[in-house]
């Protein structure tokens, strides 16, 4: 069974999908989806494990030769993502049974546990497979869960919210398909590996700079890059809670991963970088990007939106170290994926407990929580200083080694205005401290969050703390992938 | 010479959709939109597509749009936000692809990368390696067998999220209140009614038909599926909604399209078990051919079946909600009497 | 060279009317036909490409030996299931957004929630 580890992280919970719905039973649903995804956390450890030791694995499906069928090639960052998206499913999932009961209606729990297992087997699928059409397909069977989770919020922003995403989300997928469709008209080919070798032959003809243009474009629409931004905030606020939890950690960065294996792996570092003035455009974007959204941030009054605006500035800074082109650059966006997923979901997570005991998470409703549940609101502080950057924390380190590969390439006044960024985190994380912390609390007093919550909010805590302070397993993974994608291996 | 009638054609429907105001018109539109490009496909010998767009574009998504313009309105507002930046957008864009066109293979070479490489042995050797003449169904059901299963998931996930969004809990005797209504509206039309119920055990057989003869001729499971359920659907439109939820009810219909899902997916794991891999097909039985054969009968039983419960679940959802709206306005106008 | 590319701008300016119907109209069942007409426009794109000279449709015969290429006509079999799928939720998501705001129009959407933001605040600053 080792040898087919690849599809069965994808096909496990594909299969646990349909099983769903016919348990149809909300405890049970939920159980079973529980264990699913832990199963799917233990094939991507195995996973991870092999390709450590043994490099590249690729797998055939339905033993037909590469460019032919379909293949799924695993390499170091294909592991790390597939473990990042798991391992955040499961820990997000064990909080959602009281939650789901306050935030969605009693007859849909059974959708929402297939559909929540619907969102991860389409991101798996799109970070496993080795076909650009198969990304397609996976990418826009995630998206159509997604718009059915978001819109199942509460309020009746969200279905407006889902619908803005749903026609932003399916531009961005037909322009993939347009950039799918020029490539393969240009090579014959839709397998990624087959593609970057025969690319280069024909790199310097229009159609292929179009399909460029147009592949990454669609990538960025789904990563809600600065300007393509606009949908994201109220989908993440008005979604039910704990999916704003699994997709603020996960979703952006399957898009982050999609722009880098196009970018790196399919087109090529000559062809995206010196061909295509990517460099200057994306470092432009990522750096607006991190003010323009820092500062949306501070005014937001509904502490969902704030986090939402910090998760488009901290896309920001993943874009920054992408378009340094280095493996330094490469590493630290890749670390800052990783580590942004452990904040990001612990924060939320939080929230989620917020909503579940106060019933909104508006700014204002925070009064004096800092006493009334000490231990959620501790677990947003320490998710708050991960985000500005403060030592000891995995926020820390991921700045850390932006920071160095940018003054490596001798990127000063760039390097000087990521920590003025850092800053505009302060005011922001600052503003929920204060109300959590010094103000009177008003209204009925509310108890700490219950067990079922506090146990996953505070496993992805530690780990916050723990990645902060040992950084070997999370460096060397990056750093692997990194030399790997610069290693021309796909 | 038809396929420049056929795209012109085509243009002058698109900016028909654009100028209109009536919202029936435009869906109407867009089913004409539908139609003329499956006519253009068959034009390009692509028949297996032409098949799906005719019963997709012009009649499954069309029928959708009518359902929901009875319950939101025909009437679009005059306002038109924002023209020029979607002139800007839509300039540059189209610009670009223009400016991608100009390096592109021409049209109708045999000489363009896609004919000489990849494709060239899905023709060649299809026939040795899977036996059947069909091309298309071959890669899409073999080949490239994953691609369609994730098709088979995207259409299950569609059908689950549009549960998600309108499915509602009703109480029997509500149940019964609704069916009241509708066969007060549906008497009238015996003719229709008569027609119909010779009809549909035609179209149930004319949807096995293309089932099984997928292998041979355009066709297969999705487009057997989504015949089978106009079926169900022509139905429920003229004798009631209920009385058509009575034939398959929601439960039972839920269960069909998990079946087919599972039974696709069970294949592959069919095929991991004889020690092959992922759809593996040649493991399945003794004799390779053989084997392909099975294994492509299997999924596109399974595509059908998830199929045909998915657009059965969306139809009936969306009419049930319509009948629910209806129901809660009669009230409202009692009560106001 | 003209007639070789003339195919493909017909197509471009169907998708590029579809882009346009879905950015520039406020109707929301207007925005999900422009969605289609874009993705359909690049169905026809697609299909197109797979097209050869004096080809026939890939359904092995002993007397043809020119075909079109069939793997466009599987992706694209795939794309048009995806695009019914999303015409689909879409339509579901604008029941409900009738449901709860009464109206269709983008713009009347926008200022009610806007309304209601302002409201909010408000209520929080008084606190």
């Amino acid at each position: 069974m080792i040898a087919h580890l690849p599809i069965l992280q994808v096909v496990i919970p594909l299969m646990a999908a349909p099983i769903c719905l016919i348990l149809n039973r909300s405890k049970l649903a939920w159980l079973f989806a529980l264990i699913v995804s832990g199963v799917s956390c233990l094939v991507s450890i195995l996973l991870l494990q092999q390709v450590m030791t043994t490099g590249v694995i690729s797998y055939e499906l339905g033993g037909w030769q590469a460019p032919w069928g379909i293949e799924y090639r695993i390499d170091e960052l294909n592991a790390l993502m597939l473990l990042i998206i798991s391992a955040i499913s499961t820990i997000v999932l064990f909080a959602a049974p009281k939650s789901i009961d306050k935030e969605i209606v009693k007859g849909k729990h059974t959708y929402f546990y297939v559909l929540y297992l619907l969102s991860l087997t389409g991101m798996l699928g799109i970070v496993a497979t080795g076909d650009a059409f198969n990304v397609f397909v996976f990418l826009e069977i995630t998206s159509l869960s997604a718009y059915a989770l978001i819109a199942m919020g509460k309020k009746k922003q969200a279905v407006w919210a889902s619908f803005q995403y749903l026609v932003m989300g399916t531009i961005g997928a037909t322009f993939i398909l347009i950039g799918i469709g020029l490539m393969y008209q240009m090579t014959g080919t839709l397998n990624m590996q087959d593609l970057s070798q025969r690319l280069p032959e024909v790199a310097q003809t229009r159609t292929v700079f179009t399909a460029f243009a147009f592949v990454i474009v669609g990538v960025c629409l789904k990563l809600a890059m600065f300007p393509l931004h606009l949908w994201l905030p109220n989908a993440y606020a008005y979604a039910p809670s704990i999916v704003t939890s699994f997709f603020s950690a996960t979703s952006t960065k399957v898009a982050i991963y999609l722009l880098i294996r196009f970018t790196f792996s399919v087109f090529g570092l000559s062809f995206s970088f010196t061909t295509v003035p990517l460099q200057t455009l994306f470092m432009t974007l990522g750096l607006v990007g991190i003010f323009v959204a820092s500062i949306s941030a501070i005014y937001q009054h509904n502490i969902k939106h704030l986090f939402a605006y910090s998760s488009i500035a901290q896309i920001g800074y993943m874009i920054v170290g992408f378009s340094i082109s280095s493996v330094a650059g490469l590493t630290a966006t890749l670390l800052h994926l990783f580590n942004h997923a452990l904040m990001k979901s612990a924060i939320f997570l939080a929230l989620a407990a917020v909503a579940y005991r106060v019933g909104n998470v508006r700014l204002d409703s925070l009064r004096g929580l800092g006493r009334q549940m000490p231990l959620t609101m501790a677990a947003i502080v320490i998710g708050g200083l991960s985000l500005i950057g403060v030592p000891l924390t995995v926020g820390f380190v991921s700045k850390w080694y932006l920071l160095s590969a940018l003054i490596e390439q001798g990127w000063w006044p760039v390097a000087v205005l990521i920590l003025l960024g850092s800053m505009l985190a302060v005011i922001y994380v600052w503003k929920v401290v204060e109300v959590a912390y010094f103000k009177e609390p008003v209204g009925t007093p509310v108890k700490e969050a219950p067990i079922g919550f506090l146990i996953p909010i505070w496993i992805l805590v530690l780990a916050n703390v723990y990645f902060g302070i040992d950084t070997r397993f999370s460096v060397q993974v990056a750093q692997a992938a990194a030399e790997s994608l610069f290693g021309g291996a796909l | 010479m038809i396929n420049i009638v056929l795209l012109s054609l085509l243009v002058v429907v698109a900016i028909g959709i654009i100028r209109m105001k009536d919202l029936f018109a435009v869906v109407m539109l867009t089913g004409i939109y539908g139609l003329l490009s499956a006519s253009f496909f068959v034009a390009m010998d692509a028949v297996d597509v032409a098949f799906t767009e005719a019963a997709v574009g012009a009649g499954i998504s069309t029928l959708l749009m009518l359902v929901v313009i009875t319950m939101t309105g025909r009437k679009e507002k005059a306002t038109r936000h924002k023209p020029f930046a979607a002139l800007f957008v839509v300039v540059i864009t189209g610009g670009l692809l223009v400016y991608g066109t100009l390096d592109m293979p021409l049209f109708g070479s045999a000489d363009a990368p896609i004919h000489n490489h990849v494709a060239p042995r899905y023709l060649n050797d299809s026939m040795q390696e899977i036996g059947i003449p069909n091309v298309v169904t071959s890669v899409l059901a073999s080949y490239r067998a994953f691609d369609t299963f994730g098709e088979v998931v995207v259409i299950f996930t569609a059908g689950i999220g549009v549960l998600a969004m309108l499915f509602a809990h009703r109480r029997r005797e509500e149940d019964e209140k609704l069916a009241a209504i509708n066969d007060s509206m549906h008497e009238k039309h015996l003719v229709i009614r008569i027609v119909t119920k010779m009809l549909i055990p035609f179209i149930l057989l004319f949807a096995l038909y293309v089932q099984f003869h997928g292998d041979y001729g355009p066709g297969g499971g999705f487009q057997a599926g989504v015949i089978f359920s106009s079926a169900i659907v022509l139905y429920a439109m003229l004798f009631g909604l209920s009385a058509a939820r009575r034939v398959v009810n929601q439960g039972f219909i839920q269960l069909m399209a998990a079946f087919g899902v599972l039974c696709y997916g069970c294949v592959g794991i069919a095929s991991l078990l004889n020690g092959g891999n992922f759809f593996d097909y040649n493991v399945l039985s003794n004799d390779p051919v053989a084997g392909q054969h099975l294994g492509i009968l299997l999924i596109e039983w399974g595509v059908g079946v998830t199929v045909a419960s998915i657009m059965i679940i969306i139809f009936f959802s969306f009419a049930g909600r319509r009948e629910i709206q209806q129901y809660v306005e009669q009230n409202k106008n009692k009560e106001s009497v | 060279m003209l007639i070789g590319l003339f195919n493909n701008w017909v197509v471009i300016v169907l998708m590029m009317s579809g882009l346009y119907i879905v950015i520039a109209q406020g109707n929301l069942i207007k925005k999900l036909v422009g969605l289609t007409i874009f993705q359909t426009s690049v169905f026809i794109f697609y299909i197109s490409m797979a097209k050869v000279s004096g080809g026939s449709a890939p359904i092995l015969d002993q007397e043809i030996s020119v075909y079109s290429n069939p793997l466009p006509h599987v992706l694209i079999l795939t794309a048009i299931v995806v695009g019914i799928a999303t015409t689909a939720l879409g339509l579901s998501l604008v029941v409900r957004i009738k449901e709860s705001y009464g109206t269709i129009e983008e713009e009347e959407i926008q200022q009610q929630d806007n309304l209601q933001n302002q409201k909010e605040n408000k209520v929080e600053v008084k606190e």
